[in-house]
């Protein structure tokens, strides 16, 4: 018996979902009483860092066909890799790939599945696991009754921490399908952290009145090292790109901290960002429903209360 | 073409929250709508694949007779026929495995679902259906084209899109961008009340995944609001108090 935990690597590169994983099937493997083993697939530098989260083990398998994702070959291939090393938990990111993974591991395996879930799980007497369901106004604990289990973490679930050294990297026998889904692009935004992975989130709304006035929010990002995102009717008007959007029907977050500028904070757009650490608000109406929700407000007119935090971070900065 | 889209029913996201005890979800006074990712993105686009190609759209729907509200929504605003397959889910597989008993037979050439629900966003239904029927499955369609028998299709991906070709059948989540969300007609309402919508008996499936209880959230403590002109002091709490810089 093992977890087995599918690390994602980018451009050669393990994210930090990737590491939040191994991680996470590290500490969920405690629990049980067992090992923790890593698989990565396609090209990654040095997969055997991944022991310094906590995988005893890494199986790498780089064949070329691998280097694209298609959720056919991949889910094959680690539903094999699960039997071979006598693995009934599989932990993934609830990334965009991972997420694709989820459901057909579950019934290529014939697992129990939940997605998205934010705690490790209980194992006295069975398994349960926990999530965040109706945007962030419950919780929900499953029970798992399958022999396999199959858990996709929610980013910012739990921050991975060096906890061993460099580790084992094995191969096995493993036969992989044809794909079918031929990757013919890769558009990805390069330098900032995406925002399912930020810790920390600048969110600009319609009180910024236009496009031209961002560079306050750019700048306020920068000196955090914040990620920027924005509510849908900024993203609808163009001012911003589409995958900034966070909200009901934009992308959900779970920062540390999100500062939100000239947002309102409309239900729809809580729904996305009220998992967030810490949430602070900047806005000139007292009675936005933001502040509600809100950990630190801000009752200002935003085009002199942003340039001013942004000159007191600059400030705490070159002191610390 | 034969187009299947899968539909799903969620409270509104402004309904108010509780539960029975701590065990099932109370829909008293909640306010259902059609999962906007079904209605607004899925939906669409497979009636826009239809106009452009002849063919048909079938929703299909898993769950109890007060789902055809949203049902005759998506009648509405195009689709040609339903199915409800009449059961109460309990988990993602129990729904996928229904639609996919369904679809087995049918010979659809794609089968749309919404990017996840708005209430558990679980984003599983759909893969699991495209395992069920052994399909290539693209997951958070924000473009696609067809060519022939071809799928070009846009997927999100972290911080970016990543281009897909894909060859028909396909199971596709479709995700913001899709298309443009459709509002329905008077017309559209009148016609949906006589278009077929066929109620069939679940296929057997034993559930591996059970509710064990649900919980409301501590209430957050009250804003501490900081003075505009200080921010020197919002640094400070930010770094001693909430530790997040
Ligand atoms: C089904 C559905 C789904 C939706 N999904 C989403 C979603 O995913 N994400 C999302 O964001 N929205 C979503 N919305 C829209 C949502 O309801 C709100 O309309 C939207 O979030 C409002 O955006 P906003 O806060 O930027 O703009 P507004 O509501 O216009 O708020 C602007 C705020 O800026 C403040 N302001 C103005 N000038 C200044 C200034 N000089 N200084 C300081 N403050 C200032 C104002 O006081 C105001 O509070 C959805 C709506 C529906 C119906
Ligand atoms: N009960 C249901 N009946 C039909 N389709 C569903 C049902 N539940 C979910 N779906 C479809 O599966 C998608 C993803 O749902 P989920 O995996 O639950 O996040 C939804 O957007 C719908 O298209």
């Amino acid at each position: 018996m093992s977890v087995l935990v599918f690390a994602e690597s980018h451009d050669n590169t393990f994210k930090k979902p990737a590491l939040e994983s191994v991680f996470f099937g590290k500490k969920t493997a405690e629990k049980l009483g067992t090992q923790c083993v890593a698989l990565v697939l396609g090209n990654a530098e040095n997969p055997g860092q991944l022991g310094k989260y906590g995988a005893d083990k890494v199986i790498h398998l780089s064949d070329a066909s691998l280097a694209n994702f298609d959720s056919q070959v991949y889910s094959s291939v680690i539903a094999q890799v699960a039997q071979a090393t006598g693995s009934n938990v599989v932990v993934l990111a609830h990334s965009s790939n991972g997420k694709a993974l989820t459901g057909r591991l579950a019934v290529k395996m014939n697992a129990a599945c939940v997605s998205g879930v934010n705690a490790l799980p209980e194992t006295n007497g069975g398994f349960t696991i926990s999530k965040s369901v109706y945007s962030g106004k419950a919780t929900v604990h499953y029970a798992l009754n399958a022999e396999n289990k199959i858990i996709s973490i929610m980013g910012n679930s739990l921050s991975p921490q060096i906890i061993g050294n460099d580790c084992p990297v094995e191969s096995v026998a493993v036969n992989i399908p044809a794909a079918k889904v031929k990757v013919v692009n890769v558009d990805r935004v390069v330098g900032q952290v995406p925002l399912p992975e930020a810790e920390k989130v600048v969110s600009g709304g319609r009180g910024l009145k236009g496009p031209e006035n961002w560079g306050i929010v750019e700048e306020l990002a920068q000196v955090l090292g914040a990620t920027t995102a924005c509510s849908r009717p900024v993203a609808d008007a163009d001012w911003r790109p589409h995958h900034e959007h966070v909200g009901q029907t934009g992308i959900a977050i779970r920062p540390n901290l999100y500062i939100a500028i000239g947002i309102s904070g409309a239900i729809q757009h809580l729904a996305g960002v009220n998992n967030s650490k810490v949430i602070v608000v900047i806005n000139k109406d007292p009675e936005a429903p933001f502040f509600k929700g809100a950990d630190y407000g801000v009752c200002g007119d935003l085009f002199e209360v942003v340039p001013k935090l942004t000159e007191a971070l600059k400030k705490f900065k070159a002191q610390h | 073409m034969k187009i299947l889209v899968c539909i799903s029913k969620t409270p509104d996201t402004t309904a108010k929250i509780s539960f029975n005890g701590d065990q099932t979800f109370n829909a008293a006074g909640v306010q259902f709508i059609m999962n906007p990712y079904d209605e607004w993105y899925a939906l669409v686009k497979a009636l826009e694949i239809q106009e452009a190609n002849g063919g048909t759209v079938t929703l299909i729907n898993v769950g109890g007779a007060d789902n055809e509200t949203i049902i005759r929504k998506g009648l509405a605003i195009g689709a040609e026929n339903a199915v409800r397959i009449n059961t109460e889910p309990a988990s993602a597989m129990s729904t996928a495995f229904q639609i996919a008993s369904y679809a087995k037979s049918q010979g659809f050439d794609l089968i749309f679902t919404g990017k996840e629900t708005i209430d558990f966003n679980a984003a599983e239904v759909g893969a699991m259906v495209a395992e069920y029927l052994d399909m290539p499955y693209v997951s958070f369609a924000n473009e696609m084209k067809l060519n022939g028998n071809t799928a070009i299709i846009g997927r999100e991906i972290e911080g970016g899109t990543e281009t897909v070709e894909v060859d028909l059948p396909i199971v596709i989540s479709a995700a913001k961008g899709l298309a443009e969300q459709r509002i329905p007609n008077m017309r559209g309402i009148m016609m949906a009340k006589s278009k077929p919508l066929e109620v069939m008996d679940p296929a057997p499936f034993q559930d591996n995944v059970t509710t064990k209880q649900f919980e409301l959230p501590t209430a957050k403590s009250a804003v501490k609001m900081v003075d505009p002109e200080n921010m020197d002091e919002l640094v400070r709490l930010l770094h001693e108090e909430a530790k997040v810089i």
